[in-house]
């Protein structure tokens, strides 16, 4: 059984790794069509942003479908959406601009749409770094705060997609769908949550909960002992 | 005969061997095929100016023509689809035989030609233009045209004619984002002030690479203004209107801060959204250094004065 997961998780890594491979061939075989540039560009940002997609997917799909086992795949699937994104940043600079720093300097400045790439991937690299067992265990409670962020890179990344367009806006809607659902299953999740909370102390009927020493046993310093504690008055407060 | 543009290019342009050969390609192609109305004659002596040896000073180096394949398969047309790709098949369908060309508005002679007709008044010369995309991208295209202003003259223009509208052909039939009322609307219309109009660098061309003009590259008619975006530069014309005032152009009027009615290339205006400060060169390889961008796509020296009181970023 723990041979059959292992198995099942390094198969389906291995497959993310098939977009790269069959990118690898149009290049051998110079399929990328008239701007090749661009299209390697393209293609990278393209299944980075798929796979940023499938790691939200991950939450959504546990919570709905009671299965436990698939935290791996969500570190696994973020650090491929990280992978390709980091050969989309690569190509962009090398492939694309030959590094030249000086025209890639001046066109991230006076790029809009490219400042949002970059925050998504500071963002994308920042959750990277911070993904092996002891960054999470150095991390503690803030881990969970920082790793947060995907979802401000996920943000980041739409508007990303969307502003490099010339105009043509249907092309990734289908994209900003899937982040809606994505992200408004944890909205939901989070109104429910609240909503369940509010149940337990309606806020219609505000209580205050006092204690009354029973005796005069109280502290000089005020605090009431715990024998002192037996009274206690509920009272309805009145809104309004 | 070659149209000389005064455009010393840098040797940071030196030809991949690659691209060499493409060229050898083309001439090949050239030598075998004649578009209708262009002379032998005329042609040969493209093929002899065009092997010459750049004269310019040390620092300039021929324009390297894009190879004719990228040219073919890397179009926005968007009247059939979004994909530069596949407007290569889906603009196979437009009939363009025979086609007429309506001019009218502020002239003396307005008139409707056939094509042909039109093209026999014509002496058809290549013209080798540096084609800047909005996009940021370019290509260098030969072109087969005549000069717009020779056509405009023959219909005499009034003194109230202060700008060209350009029309492109209603074909819903064909063309699916027509049909379907898609993004921009339809038909698409270009503009010109008259005096851009008249300008001996704007043509009217109907082939290219020595060949007629592919369907996809905007047959049987269009207009090509180098030292403006290209999407300025409007296809398969239907109507020429001379008019008296600014016409509403289609990118301008889908995105009135994105695309503005002038569109002079200009690196140091940049679309709201991305740089305009370089560009890439298609048929460039890997690793090669995008081509920092000329303001009027390097047609200044020609076309600069035309713009000389203007403020270009409040008019770009």
């Amino acid at each position: 059984m723990f041979f059959r997961s292992i198995n099942r998780w390094l198969i389906i890594t291995l497959a993310c790794f098939l977009p790269l491979i069959a990118i690898s061939i149009d290049i051998a075989t110079d399929n990328l069509g008239a701007d090749p540039i661009q299209a390697l560009h393209i293609r990278l940002g393209d299944w980075s942003l798929r796979f940023l997609w499938l790691t939200l997917a991950i939450t959504p799909l546990q919570t709905l479908s009671k299965w436990r086992g698939m935290t791996a795949y969500r570190q696994m699937l973020g650090l491929i959406a990280f992978f390709y994104a980091t050969l989309h940043v690569l190509v962009y600079l090398s492939v694309d601009h030959g590094l030249d720093w000086h025209l890639i300097a001046i066109d991230i400045f006076e790029s809009p749409y490219i400042w949002l790439g970059v925050l998504a991937y500071i963002i994308i690299f920042s959750l990277a770094i911070t993904s092996p067992k002891f960054a999470k265990k150095s991390l503690g409670k803030n881990w969970k705060k920082v790793h947060r962020l995907i979802y401000l890179a996920a943000i980041a990344v739409i508007i990303h997609y969307y502003w490099q367009l010339k105009g043509n806006m249907a092309e990734p809607l289908f994209y900003l769908i899937l982040l809606a659902l994505l992200l408004g299953f944890r909205i939901a999740v989070w109104v429910k949550n609240r909503q369940f909370n509010k149940m337990m102390i309606p806020s219609t009927r505000k209580i205050r909960v006092t204690t009354v020493p029973k005796s005069l046993d109280i502290k000089q310093s005020g605090v009431p002992s715990k024998s002192s504690l037996n009274e206690l008055i509920i009272e309805e407060v009145d809104e309004s | 005969m070659i149209i000389k543009t005064h455009k010393d290019i840098p040797a940071s342009e030196i030809t991949d061997p690659l691209v060499f050969k493409q060229r050898r390609q083309i001439i090949k192609v050239m030598m075998g095929s004649l578009v209708a109305g262009v002379s032998s004659s005329a042609l040969a002596e493209t093929k002899t100016e065009w092997n010459h040896a750049p004269k310019a000073n040390t620092t300039a180096a021929p324009l390297i023509t894009t190879s004719s394949e990228i040219v073919n398969n890397h179009t926005n047309y968007y009247e059939f689809t979004f994909n530069k790709t596949d407007a290569t098949q889906l603009a196979q369908s437009l009939p363009t035989d025979p086609w007429s060309v309506e001019i009218s508005g502020e002239v003396e002679k307005p008139a409707v030609y056939h094509l042909e007709d039109m093209l026999s008044q014509q002496s058809l010369q290549e013209y080798i233009y540096r084609f800047r995309c909005v996009e940021a991208w370019s290509m260098v295209v030969p072109w087969i045209g005549f000069p717009l202003a020779n056509l405009l003259k023959m219909a005499k223009p009034l003194s109230s004619a202060q700008f060209v509208q350009f029309t492109s052909i209603y074909d819903p039939k064909t063309m699916p984002n027509q049909r379907d009322n898609a993004m921009l609307e339809w038909p698409y219309v270009e503009g010109l002030r008259i005096d851009e109009a008249m300008h001996p660098l704007t043509i009217l061309a109907t082939g290219m690479y020595g060949e007629s003009m592919p369907k996809q590259n905007g047959a049987p008619l269009r207009l090509v203004v180098p030292w403006k975006y290209g999407f300025k530069s409007i296809k398969a014309i239907a109507k020429i209107e001379l008019v008296k005032r600014p016409p509403t152009t289609t990118w301008n009027k889908f995105a009135p801060n994105d695309y503005g009615f002038y569109s002079n290339v200009n690196p140091e205006v940049p679309h709201p959204r991305w740089s305009q400060n370089s560009e890439r060169q298609l048929g460039s390889g890997f690793f090669t250094p995008r081509r920092k961008t000329e303001l009027f796509n390097g047609y200044g020296s020609q076309v600069a004065s035309l713009y000389s009181d203007m403020d270009l970023r409040h008019f770009f």
